[in-house]
């Protein structure tokens, strides 16, 4: 074992690993955005901002509740569930026959809303949970447990969602609407309650995430923006709707960013991302897992 | 083209405009009156890409580069801004070009299109907060005040120059937009953003067309980033980059109505009175209420309003106009991916 770590750069393969863990998180996110988009055919804008809520959701319960953050996450996921249907309930539902841009441009005004209502009620300041998780220390290199416990739940999050959509009526009824989404309504199947179904779902997601991204950073009303952009390039990259393309396009990225973060600011591993993102167009137009033309 | 009636009206309105601030001097209107002109001429170059279908989210980024790179040049290397303006345009030319090559030669459009533009403005921003050793960070950036030539600077304390500015910065706009209106390329790219494949078969360069009129929005939204730059003499990655500044573009030119070439100012005019109406109402002690009560009003204005307000009165006032084209009934027609 020793042998095989002199050879590697030690920092290397802790940067590798710690990237492998940060995919996790993203592809948990980009699955959330991928399922709305492969049913319902519309893209929230606002995903980041509902993590968002949900992070602040968490921090409330734990922090000014008292509760444990066993009992807070599933109540987080429960809570940002509803949001989501909300959402689709209130917006994306009354422009479901609009052309696609105003749905877009609608989660877009539900951002501002989000982010806005956010600085309202609880302020700018930069919080978090307080929860501080030991170090794994594994030879020479060091991982936190927050990342291996939210790569772990990710993981965990995905598999439920795939044996759901593959194991159940409703999971079953969802993908066949968004092969084609006509010919269901008359095969018996309630769009209006799939939609509402997926959506509640999409944003269980997002509080699934909540619950592990509040784990190592601190939350404040704008950073949806700092996770947000990074999620949408991930659903192009894999292609839209594409579940595989997106989990393996997420852990491409989180590689990426965690190498480029090894030589210098965390920052500057997003703008190689972007750099990666824009030479990945030229090669591979229509999404990783596509079909040469 | 233009009928002498409304030549007339456009030249007693412009009369007005210059005549305006000599006569009428208080400075906090005449203050509000500048941001609407540059915020117009930034809303009236995305729509001139908008228009056509092409729905870009990245404009905030072109905007953040045209200020940056003004404020960076000047401090740094002490260049002119009548120097860094257009190396600022030219920078974020290159970077549209950069972008908008792959994206329209393999044809990416639609939701795809969307997103990339919108990564595009997030990393515009992640690199302002990045680079903060030179450029402030997210605390903002201010360009040094000139000591000598404030010509040389483009640095002017008195309202009424600048709202002169402004004023022929927002008139270039206008004159660009009507310059685009009549030229062939408006042809083809009502084609393209009808049917790409039809117009390509037409004998329309696709790639070529949409490259063209991207360029044009990216460096004019550049030039506003650069002008608001010298105007406030303060710039920070949330006032003229990032997502946030691309949505209030799209959603102000959309308010107003894309397809008139007023539309995009009048949408400037509206959410910038209520902007600022909200923010003077709720005080300095309810932080953010003002784009809480915004953002809900955009979301309704585009669930019942997606004409925009001037596109619906200009509709009504004229019942008989010609059968109106396809991608005219919509609000902006996009290609969806597979169909």
């Amino acid at each position: 074992m020793q042998a095989f770590l002199d050879i590697f750069d030690i920092y290397l393969l802790e940067a590798v690993i710690n990237g492998i863990l940060l995919g996790g998180v993203l592809a948990l996110l980009a699955l959330g955005l991928n399922l709305i988009f492969g049913v319902i055919d519309v893209t929230w804008i606002c995903y980041a901002e509902l993590v968002m809520i949900g992070m602040y959701a968490m921090y409330f319960m734990v922090q000014y509740y008292g509760l444990s953050y066993f009992i807070a996450a599933p109540l987080t996921i429960l809570l940002v569930a509803i949001l989501g249907a909300a959402l689709h309930y209130l917006v994306i539902a009354p422009l479901l026959t609009a052309p696609p841009i105003n749905q877009l441009l609608a989660t877009g005004g539900v951002l501002f809303v989000l982010q806005s209502f956010a600085t309202v009620a609880f302020g700018i300041d930069f919080r978090n949970l307080g929860i501080r998780l030991p170090v794994l220390a594994f030879g020479d290199m060091n991982f936190s447990y927050a990342r291996l416990l939210s790569f772990l739940a990710a993981l965990v999050g995905m598999v439920a969602v795939y044996l759901f959509m593959t194991r159940t009526f409703t999971g079953t009824a969802i993908r066949a609407i968004s092969q084609d989404r006509q010919i269901m309504a008359l095969m018996g199947v309630d769009t209006k309650r799939i939609y509402l179904v997926t959506s509640a779902l999409g944003g269980a997601l997002a509080g699934l995430a909540a619950c592990l991204l509040v784990l190592q950073y601190d939350v404040h009303p704008f950073v949806g923006l700092s996770f947000g952009p990074i999620t949408f390039l991930i659903c192009v990259l894999g292609g839209l709707g594409n579940f595989i393309g997106g989990f393996i396009a997420a852990f491409v990225f989180a590689e990426i960013i965690s190498l480029g973060g090894l030589f210098s600011d965390l920052e500057w591993g997003y703008v190689l991302a972007f750099a990666f993102f824009i030479v990945m167009m030229f090669i591979r137009p229509a999404g990783l897992l596509a079909r040469r033309r | 083209m233009m009928g002498q009636g409304r030549l007339a009206a456009w030249a007693m309105g412009l009369a007005a405009l210059i005549a305006l601030p000599f006569v009428y001097r208080d400075p906090y209107h005449l203050h509000i009156l500048v941001l609407i002109l540059i915020w117009s001429f930034a809303y009236t170059s995305w729509s001139m890409m908008g228009r056509f279908g092409l729905v870009s989210l990245g404009h905030g980024g072109f905007m953040g580069i045209g200020a940056y790179v003004t404020a960076l040049l000047w401090n740094h290397l002490g260049w002119s801004p009548w120097i860094g303006i257009p190396v600022g345009m030219v920078a974020a030319g290159v970077l549209a070009l950069i972008v908008g090559y792959p994206c329209f030669r393999f044809r990416i459009t639609g939701h795809y299109f969307v997103l990339v533009t919108l990564a595009l403005s997030g990393i515009v921003l992640q690199v302002i907060t990045a680079t903060r050793d030179y450029t402030g960070g997210s605390l903002g950036y201010t360009p040094n005040r000139a000591s000598g030539n404030k010509l040389l600077a483009l640095q002017f304390d008195d309202k009424i120059t600048w709202y002169l500015i402004a004023l022929g910065v927002w008139l270039f706009g206008i004159v660009v937009w009507h310059w685009v209106d009549r030229s062939m390329a408006r042809y083809a790219l009502e084609a393209i953003s009808e049917d790409e494949d039809a117009a390509a078969a037409a004998g329309v360069d696709v790639t070529a067309e949409k490259l063209k009129i991207t360029l044009l929005s990216a460096v004019m939204t550049a030039l506003a980033g650069a002008i608001y730059c010298q105007y406030q003499m303060f710039i920070t990655p949330d006032t003229v980059s990032g997502i946030a500044v691309s949505l209030q573009m799209v959603f102000a030119a959309i308010v107003g109505g894309l397809f008139v070439s007023l539309g995009p100012t009048f949408g400037a005019v509206i959410t910038i009175l209520l902007a600022e109406t909200l923010r003077i109402g709720f005080g300095t002690k309810a932080v953010g209420w003002d784009n809480l009560v915004y953002g809900v009003l955009l979301v309704l204005f585009i669930i019942f309003l997606p004409k925009g307000i001037l596109g619906s009165v200009l509709d009504k006032l004229k019942p008989q106009r010609k059968v109106p084209r396809a991608h005219e009934q919509e609000a902006v027609q996009i290609a969806r991916p597979g169909t």
